[in-house]
């Protein structure tokens, strides 16, 4: 690791960690900054960020990580329902359980590469969905969703007043508690969930710096590379890629015990392969491979899916009210099929022009961008180093 | 230049340091409110919480438009609808309690995760005092839990299951709709008359917690009829083609196929056993029958020619002849150009008693209004007489027995009703074993 690298790697951490710390003031006038979207864009980094360690440096693609998720979601909920409120034993058991389970769907899985393992996974994934919707309904409790009940024994806690559902928390710091300040003007809402799920995606984006910075994380980027010609060499990479897939299925757990931690239920929804292809997006609209790209896609579609669903016909009145009168019908008409619910079409729109004009995803706009103010003045070194930066970040 | 070194060390105590920091005023409690988004402007916000894509996508617009209908005669804008025949006459039209009536959309994606999630940036960002819709039940239970977590009043729209007032009951949640329980006690007595007592049933479920109530309850009353039920079949909501699961009910010996399915599922389900020729066939020496339980207009237009002379029950339908009813299809017809469906009328009644509720307790605390709504007895909503019971916060009313008509008039006139069964041939314990395991708990103003 060269020193410039590691001086980009202490700003890139430096600014995760601000980032996170200043999360509710930066996206409130982006009409985000409420805590159940923030705890999402957090725990959604997670997931893509673990995903990424699979995806961006072995180059094995899975359909089916949020089988993870969902496992983890469910051991947390049974950890709150049997155990106790407090979120540490719910995490733990959330990571050991998704990781044993990748251990054994890893196994199988990476048998074979390419598509076959993808398919694979996609089909473990739905077989997962499936069993969890109705055969092991004892468990999962089908499609409502396993919820905590009044009546759970939670063998550790001290016995809930009458009729109150008690809510999660780390040590006796609730989970929900929220305070509210105003500041310039907004109304900040800093929440204890936020910041609990933000802190542990800080440490969580940290490991995966070191990760792949490692020899461990070379030895990764040489199975995306050319996995052939690592076997003729003599290396077994089946080793290497199953650490990284069931490090990678510790991730998705982790980030499907948060989700639980935040909102103590878990519903069998979590592991339907929509939601295994929505990770597959934020990483690719990201941009597979970088450090900073999942965490920002996650951002992005979890943006979409939470504001512009929530859009409808009267508020783009209001946003466009500016115009003449037929001038603002007609641009909400066709505003309109882009927002509410037909905010999937916007995604999709979004998702083709970044994969046809910026393969490297959102970051590789980003450094494009980058490149671009500094070329202002340095236009001949540009051409040479661009060869060579293609996975930089 | 500034020299600062970053090491592993510095970099956890600062974070430690910074982390306890943000921490500290956290530990506060919010802001002195007494109850959850207690309003303080001139307006007050109700959050629409419906389906906009899924397999239920159609009646959850159909919801929306209610919604908006409702929030226009609390202002006091257009013809004032039921609010003219509603029993209780505090509602002026001037908005709730002198506040102006704002509302927030959003899309519940027929799923428990998304729904919650949007009710929560309702409840969170936008400051919703009270969420309402649905049309799924497995949904609507899901955010009548985070509504409960939260402390704000949760009115249900359309979910038909038993658990909703029965084993997932909760102190802030409150049900217009009837249930699945109904429409079994409903039906038996007309199926018994029309299709005799001595039949096979054959079940196809949509497999989440409304399916599995609904298919208890109508085995239930039908095998108390005499009927024999053959086989229960589960499938996934939203499958789309059901081919598969339809070709073995003939081998199976049924001579009824019952059909626990509801929105596009039942459209599918339906049109599909219908171009099988199922209703052609002969079994048993009897002509075979559909039966679908939970029965709408808005089905009945999706499956259009199929739902000829096929019987089911409803919570209400646009062609009753009492005042409320003509006064909501005149000003829903006015609106939007089309009679409203009975998920439309649920939601629309839902707002207008809670907020009849509000103004008659004198404030938005859901314990208040909680207090005001249980033991209610209200008429002029289109069902009759009908009673929000305090013990399981469960209305009611009278329930239609329908069938599909064999010379609609129009493309709205599909349905012609066969009975009005009179609310206390379907009232039932609270403790009913269909409704045992749960409890309401204490109402949770949340702050």
């Amino acid at each position: 690791m060269t020193v410039e690298q590691s001086k980009k790697d202490k700003i890139m951490v430096i600014g995760v960690v601000l980032a996170v710390l200043l999360g509710p003031i930066i996206l409130n006038p982006f009409g985000a900054g409420y805590p159940d979207l923030l705890q999402k864009f957090v725990i959604y980094g997670i997931f893509a960020i673990g995903f990424n360690i699979l995806f961006g440096l072995t180059g094995y693609l899975s359909f089916g990580h949020a089988a993870f998720l969902g496992v983890g979601s469910y051991s947390a909920v049974w950890m709150f329902k049997l155990l106790s409120m407090n979120i540490v034993p719910a995490i733990i058991l959330a990571m050991v359980i998704s990781g044993l389970f990748a251990l054994l769907i890893g196994f199988i899985a990476l048998r074979r590469s390419g598509i076959y393992f993808s398919i694979l996974t996609l089909a473990f994934a739905q077989m997962s969905y499936n069993l969890a919707y109705s055969v092991l309904t004892p468990i999962t409790n089908g499609e409502t969703g396993l919820q905590i009940l009044h009546g759970d024994p939670r063998v550790l806690d001290a016995a809930v007043e009458d009729g109150a559902l008690p809510v999660t928390n780390l040590f006796g710091l609730n989970m929900n508690a929220t305070a509210d300040v105003s500041l310039l003007g907004m109304d900040i809402q800093f929440n204890a969930g936020y910041y609990i799920c933000g802190l542990i995606m800080i440490v969580a984006f940290y490991i995966a710096l070191r990760l792949f910075r490692s020899p461990f994380g070379m030895m990764l980027k040489a199975i995306k590379t050319n996995q052939n010609r690592l076997n003729f060499t003599g290396v077994n990479s089946r080793p290497y890629t199953l650490t990284a897939f069931v490090i990678s299925g510790i991730y998705a757990g982790l980030a499907g015990g948060l989700l639980a931690c935040t909102d103590p239920l878990a519903g069998a929804e979590r592991m339907q392969w929509t939601a295994s292809g929505e990770v597959v997006l934020m990483t690719i609209l990201g941009g597979a491979g970088t450090m900073l790209g999942p965490i920002l896609g996650a951002g992005v579609i979890k943006y979409f899916e939470n504001i512009f669903s929530a859009y409808n016909e009267s508020e783009l009145m209001d946003v466009f009210s500016f115009l003449p009168h037929w001038l603002q019908e007609l641009v909400v008409s066709v505003s309109s099929l882009f927002v509410g619910e037909g905010w999937h079409l916007t995604l999709g729109v979004l998702f083709m022009l970044i994969v046809i004009f910026l393969p490297g995803g959102l970051m590789e706009g980003f450094n494009r961008l980058v490149k671009l103010a500094r070329g202002g003045y340095r236009k001949d070194g540009a051409s040479a180093s661009a060869a060579g930066k293609v996975t930089a970040e | 230049m500034i020299n600062f070194r970053l090491d592993r060390r510095g970099l956890l105590k600062g974070g430690l340091a910074a982390g306890t920091m943000l921490a500290a005023p956290t530990i506060l409690t919010r802001s002195a409110s007494a109850y959850t988004n207690e309003p303080t402007g001139s307006n007050v916000v109700l959050g629409f919480n419906v389906p906009q894509s899924g397999a239920y996508a159609d009646e959850g617009a159909d919801e929306l438009r209610a919604y908006q209908l409702a929030v226009q005669h609390l202002n006091g804008e257009g013809d004032g609808g039921m609010l003219n025949t509603f029993s209780s006459k505090e509602l002026q039209g001037n908005g709730v309690l002198g506040k102006k009536v704002d509302y927030v959309t959003g899309d519940t994606q027929t799923k428990s995760d998304a729904a919650r999630a949007s009710a929560k940036r309702m409840i969170e960002r936008d400051g919703a005092v009270m969420i309402t819709g649905g049309s799924s039940s497995g949904v609507a239970i899901a955010v009548q839990g985070l509504c409960q977590e939260a402390g704000v009043i949760f009115m249900a729209g359309l979910t038909h299951s038993n658990d909703t007032t029965g084993k997932d009951k909760k102190a802030n949640g409150f049900r217009h709709f009837f249930n699945a329980y109904m429409s079994g006690a409903a039906l038996a007595p007309v199926l018994k008359s029309n299709y005799g007592s001595d039949r096979k049933a054959y079940h196809l479920t949509a497999d989440y917690t409304w399916g599995w109530t609904q298919e208890e309850s109508i085995a239930a009353s039908t095998e108390a009829i005499g009927w024999e039920t053959v086989a229960k079949v589960r499938t996934p909501l939203g499958a789309g083609d059901f081919s598969q699961y339809i070709t073995p009910v003939l081998n199976s010996g049924a001579d009824v196929l019952i059909l626990n399915h509801y929105g596009r599922d039942m459209v599918n389900s339906l049109t599909q056993a219908v171009q099988f020729g199922l209703l052609d066939k002969m079994v048993n020496g009897k002509k075979f029958e559909v039966v679908v339980p939970l029965y709408s207009r808005l089905m009945a237009q999706g499956a259009g020619e199929n739902v000829k002379g096929i019987f089911g029950s409803t919570n209400w339908h646009w062609s009753l002849q009492d005042e409320g009813s003509k006064a909501f299809v005149k000003s829903f017809g006015q609106a939007y150009g089309f009679p409203p469906s009975q998920a439309a009328h649920t939601c629309y009644v839902q707002t207008l008693l809670y907020a009849d509720a509000a103004q008659r307790a004198g404030t938005f605390n859901p314990c208040g209004i909680a207090e005001a709504l249980e033991g209610f007895e209200f008429d002029g909503m289109g069902n009759g007489k009908t009673l929000y019971r305090a013990e399981d916060h469960q209305c009611f009313k009278n329930v239609l027995v329908v069938k599909g008509k064999d010379n609609p008039e129009s493309q709205f006139d599909l349905l012609e009703v066969v009975d009005e069964v009179p609310a206390e041939q379907v009232t039932y314990a609270p403790d009913h074993p269909m409704f045992a395991g749960g409890e309401l708990g204490a109402c949770n103003p949340g702050a």
